[in-house]
């Protein structure tokens, strides 16, 4: 464990080394990834012009949610990045390099790909919360707090369960896969009140690709939603079981690697 | 000269061939996102009978063809222009007797025409089969339509071009380019219809070119453009496309005295 936490830090150094650098890029990446989260909530105020509730939620109830999902989104983004794996790693061959070292081979992936402004994010999700929280007056109570981190955890887990699965894809198919820049847009919907949905897509965005767990679930509890309250419950379950299956799908991958062969 | 050209189309268009099955998976997953605006949609309308212009109807027809043509004009070639210049290989494609732009265009077209044949129209047809999509009547309405889908294919390619070729001048464009995928999805009007935004925003949104990608094709296939609208419509995507050839042809111009400076 110690040594896994060594390893985070000496990272976080490297990257820091790297960064400091270009430090342009690095203002230009925190732009535009709070132009991208300034579009969702964009999409919410334009809807919001044109109805009062949704789902039987109103405006400040959504934003409420939206603030939620960006704490675990920064997490992610931040520890979890998948994006390039095939690219990088598959045909470009990096894999190799990776598995000749002691450390767990999906571990290192997620350092070298350590992005520590998504944090940012994160940061401003908490403020969105406060902020629509008090409009809401919701007020906070003792449990608010720690049961705030354990479902922010459950949710990082299940979106890191979720893309681990859906990278692992890669091991078994030879073609890079295009699936996941495809699934960026899923992920939005489990942040608006799931029972708009039919059922189909209700029972997709709660049990197999479950981002309803990191949106609009968990922050019911704070809503005090009596109807998504026992589901909300579930999110650190569903984050374990789902990283675990992310575990077991990359493990059974990587026995098929064969390399590419450069 | 022209054959030559063509054959760039040809060898994209087999090249993304080989790749067709990961293409299947996309598919169910556009369905899926036309699937899920479009029950965001009903809920927003509620018992309304029409929104910003918009009957319902007429919305779950937009929101599925824009995803649709999405799936056409999509492509990567500010990516492959980037990956170009900052590998150097850009520097070989300078001394070929060919224009290395158009190559690219030809390029992006033989991409749009795989996913025109293999994804926009099989999905187009399960979007038809699922949802309560209406198409358009008129065989004018038609024609307006697939005309102006191609100068959507145009305008997204140069917008491409040019956030590519600004790898000429930053070190990395990597932010500039998830910003432009960004700008595109919402001022195109993919994810909301420019006119649901409130008033000013539609005002500045009528100066930009991005509303000419989606928005002015999708208005005259779900009807909301008849006659010669389509004519006035597809005017302001030929002038989007004859404006954007002017600071291509000045970044391009640019960038080669550039690449000489640096000497190779």
């Amino acid at each position: 464990m110690k040594y896994y936490l060594g390893l985070v830090w000496e990272y976080f150094l490297n990257y820091a080394k790297t960064r400091l650098t270009y430090r342009a890029d690095f203002w230009v990446e925190v732009i535009s990834d709070l132009l991208f989260q300034a579009t969702n909530l964009i999409f919410i105020f334009v809807v919001f012009a044109h109805t009062d509730t949704l789902g039987g939620f109103t405006e400040a109830e959504v934003v409420f949610v939206y603030g939620y999902f960006m704490i675990p989104y920064g997490l992610y983004s931040c520890f979890v990045n998948l994006w390039n794996f095939g690219d990088r790693y598959i045909v470009k061959g990096e894999m190799d390099r990776i598995l000749t070292r002691p450390a767990h081979n999906l571990f290192q992936i997620f350092l070298e790909n350590l992005d520590p402004p998504s944090l940012i994010g994160s940061l401003i999700g908490v403020i969105i919360m406060i902020w629509s929280g008090g409009q809401l007056g919701i007020e906070l109570l003792w449990w608010h707090i720690p049961a705030l981190i354990v479902m922010v955890l459950g949710s990082t887990l299940i979106y890191t369960g979720i893309y681990t699965i859906l990278t692992s894809i890669s091991f078994y198919s030879d073609s890079p896969t295009g699936i996941i820049p495809l699934m960026y847009n899923i992920q939005t919907y489990g942040r608006y009140p799931i029972t708009i949905y039919n059922r189909i897509i209700q029972i997709l965005l709660t049990w197999i690709l479950p981002f309803a767990f990191v949106g609009i679930y968990p922050a019911a509890l704070f809503l005090d939603r009596p109807e998504m309250i026992r589901m909300a419950w579930i999110t650190p379950v569903m984050g374990i079981v789902f990283f675990a299956l992310g575990l077991v799908f990359w493990n059974g991958g990587i026995k098929r690697y064969r390399g590419a062969g450069s | 000269m022209s054959s030559l050209y063509w054959d760039f189309i040809r060898i994209r268009f087999l090249t993304m061939l080989a790749y067709r099955v990961n293409y299947y998976s996309g598919i169910l997953v556009y369905t899926l996102n036309i699937g899920v605006y479009y029950f965001t949609w009903q809920a927003i309308y509620g018992g309304k009978e029409q929104i910003a212009g918009f009957t319902a109807a007429q919305m779950t027809t937009y929101v599925a063809v824009s995803w649709m043509a999405r799936s056409f004009y999509f492509n990567n070639l500010d990516r492959e222009i980037a990956t170009e210049i900052r590998d150097g290989t850009i520097a070989i494609q300078f001394i070929r007797p060919y224009n290395y732009l158009m190559v690219k265009m030809m390029q992006g077209f033989g991409e749009g025409l795989f996913r025109f044949l293999l994804f926009m129209i099989p999905g187009m047809l399960i979007a038809l089969l699922l949802f309560p999509v209406q198409l358009p009547t008129s065989i004018t309405s038609w024609i307006g339509f697939l005309i102006m889908l191609f100068f959507s294919f145009l305008i997204n390619s140069q917008i491409n071009i040019i956030i590519g070729m600004l790898a000429f001048f930053v070190e990395n464009n990597e932010g500039m380019m998830r910003m432009k995928r960004i700008v595109v999805d919402l001022f195109s009007g993919l994810l909301i219809p420019i006119s649901f935004f409130p008033g000013w925003l539609v005002s500045i949104m009528n100066f930009l070119p991005f509303q000419a990608i989606t928005y002015l094709p999708g208005s005259v296939f779900t009807g909301r453009v008849k006659g010669t609208g389509i004519l006035e419509v597809l005017g302001i995507q030929v002038v989007w496309f004859v404006l954007l050839l002017i600071p291509i042809y000045f970044i391009w111009r640019a960038a080669r005295v550039r690449l000489f400076v640096q000497g190779g």
